[in-house]
């Protein structure tokens, strides 16, 4: 079984880049979302410190 | 004094028309355009009259949609530039109107005048006379549908710089169900099989578009002028 | 009952509900998904006509649902944002775009690389094909509306205008294998009757969906947090939600 499952029945070079490119946009997905966060949370704690100097 | 609604609408349209005349290079522009694109098509495939039948609705079509996209920036921006806009709104005879009787002069101006010249274009491409009657009708319900997609883009887009390319990309999208039924028209008539069941489909995205869109327009409008 | 709701326009309570509720939509799709790939490579039993290459229906099909269905949260969330202007609505909308805008890309390359040993092409102008492609065009042009305006309140009403507009393609999609005659597969899942496909192939599919859903979720509140963050820099709240 462990052979058919690496070659998918002859259709290998479809099905696992096809997997692979899933897993790239779904890891995009996550990485790209944790940067906008990183990025959303320093911008408002720099305009912060900066209203609390401004103080 | 108050203005009925039937008078204002009159009123704006005239002036678009009036406006529009005194630049005629305006006018001329998009179907020069319209003129020299279909006219790439042949001289870049070097194709026989015969052969170029096969692709003339597309080429047609593609033309058509691509110049009533050129000419779609000016529909608010010239009023929009010098205040225009905002005095037509605040005039009390409501933005839907306005939107409308804009919208309207503008597809006179621009795609009627399509409607008049595809004729010529057609004998450039190889279609036979007696398919012109179907592609003006479709060209004729495209392009009214195709001001009103134009007309919720510009009011969206208006005053943005690259507002053009934006514009082509969100009408683009929206206009493709378009392209498909006119050429589909189109290429039937060629072909001399019936077009009815393809244009009575243009007709029915025309009337939807044109019950739907004035609200959608003047929305885009408030949101770009408040 | 109806104050949950009305805390829903609150941007510090959705702040807080999405942090909290990330990592358990994450966890649970993660599991939903390793499920759903074990039992759908491993165990489903091959297709009597595609072979093995039927396996790539479990991120093809989980995928284009989502592309859909992130658009009608996506029209849904712009419509409140601009019906009753509420800003949290823009928020979710802003968050949601790029996600349904992936998920659309992922349909249609997935979908291709199955076109390729089914019908011998990478592509076809086929209804349900082309219309995915205009999905994925107008989110693109959403997102493009929504950063072109300096003004970023007027800029959020654009796009969510724009994303109402072009809420008419979402029927087309799903309606076009019915309407016109397509090379692609007419629906097996979602019809009235029973799923034409056996148990062994239906269960991992539901369950990759279902993952996507959730994968979504968890997504979505992250990119939710940002936005609203982004949105209400100045607000007292901000400053001990950003301590944790």
């Amino acid at each position: 079984m462990t052979s058919g499952f690496w070659s998918m029945g002859g259709y290998a070079r479809y099905v696992w880049p096809c997997f692979g490119f899933a897993g790239l946009v779904l890891g995009w997905n996550l990485w790209a979302a944790r940067r906008l966060l990183m990025g959303a949370r320093m911008r408002a704690a720099r305009a912060l410190a900066m209203a609390g100097d401004a103080r | 004094m108050k203005v009925g609604a039937w008078r204002a609408f009159v009123l704006i349209v005239y002036r678009e028309l009036c406006l529009s005349f005194r630049r005629p290079e305006h006018l001329f522009q998009p179907l020069v355009f319209f003129l020299i694109v279909t006219t790439l098509f042949p001289l870049g495939l070097s194709l026989q009259l015969s052969q170029l039948r096969d692709i003339a609705p597309g080429v047609l079509w593609v033309a058509a949609l691509l110049s009533s996209l050129l000419s779609l920036d000016s529909l608010f921006k010239s009023d929009a530039d010098d205040g225009t806009l905002e005095q037509l709104a605040l005039s009390g005879q409501g933005l839907t109107l306005i939107v409308v009787a804009k919208t309207c002069a503008h597809w006179l101006l621009t795609g009627l005048a399509l409607v008049v010249v595809s004729p010529i274009v057609a004998i450039a491409l190889g279609i036979p006379t007696a398919a012109f009657a179907t592609m003006m009708m479709s060209l004729a319900l495209g392009t009214l549908t195709l001001s009103w997609l134009g007309a919720i883009g510009a009011g969206l887009t208006i005053g943005l710089r690259r507002g053009n390319v934006l514009l082509s990309l969100i009408v683009l999208p929206l206009a493709t169900p378009l392209l498909i039924f006119g050429a589909a028209a189109t290429e039937r008539a060629i072909s001399g099989t019936s077009a009815v069941g393809a244009l009575y489909f243009l007709a029915a995205l025309c009337v939807f578009t044109c019950t739907l869109a004035p609200f959608a327009a003047t929305a885009a409008l408030r949101i770009t002028l408040e | 009952m109806w104050t949950w709701f009305y805390k829903l326009a609150s941007p510090p309570y959705v702040y807080g509900v999405a942090a909290a509720l990330m990592p358990w939509l994450l966890g649970t799709a993660a599991l939903a998904m390793v499920y759903g790939l074990i039992a759908g490579l491993a165990f489903a039993p091959p297709d009597y006509q595609q072979g093995d290459a039927f396996r790539m229906i479990y991120v093809h099909v989980p995928a284009a649902i989502m592309s859909l269905s992130v658009y009608m949260v996506m029209a849904t969330a712009s419509a409140v944002a601009l019906i009753w202007r509420i800003k949290v609505g823009h928020a979710v909308a802003a968050a949601s775009a790029p996600i349904g805008a992936s998920f659309a890309l992922l349909a249609l390359v997935t979908g291709s690389l199955w076109g390729r040993p089914m019908w011998g092409t990478y592509w076809a102008w086929d209804p349900r094909l082309t219309s995915e492609l205009i999905l994925l065009f107008i989110y693109v042009g959403v997102m493009s509306l929504r950063s072109a305006f300096e003004d970023h309140a007027r800029g959020d009403r654009a796009a969510a205008l724009l994303a109402v507009v072009g809420v008419v393609n979402v029927p087309i999609v799903h309606f076009s294998v019915v309407w016109w005659n397509s090379l692609h597969q007419g629906a097996t899942i979602v019809k009235l009757g029973a799923p034409s496909m056996p148990g062994s192939m239906l269960w991992p599919l539901l369950s990759m969906w279902l993952g996507f859903m959730l994968f979504y979720g968890a997504v979505l509140c992250t990119r939710v947090q940002a936005e609203v963050l982004n949105r209400e820099r100045q607000a007292a709240w901000v400053r001990e939600a950003i301590k944790s």
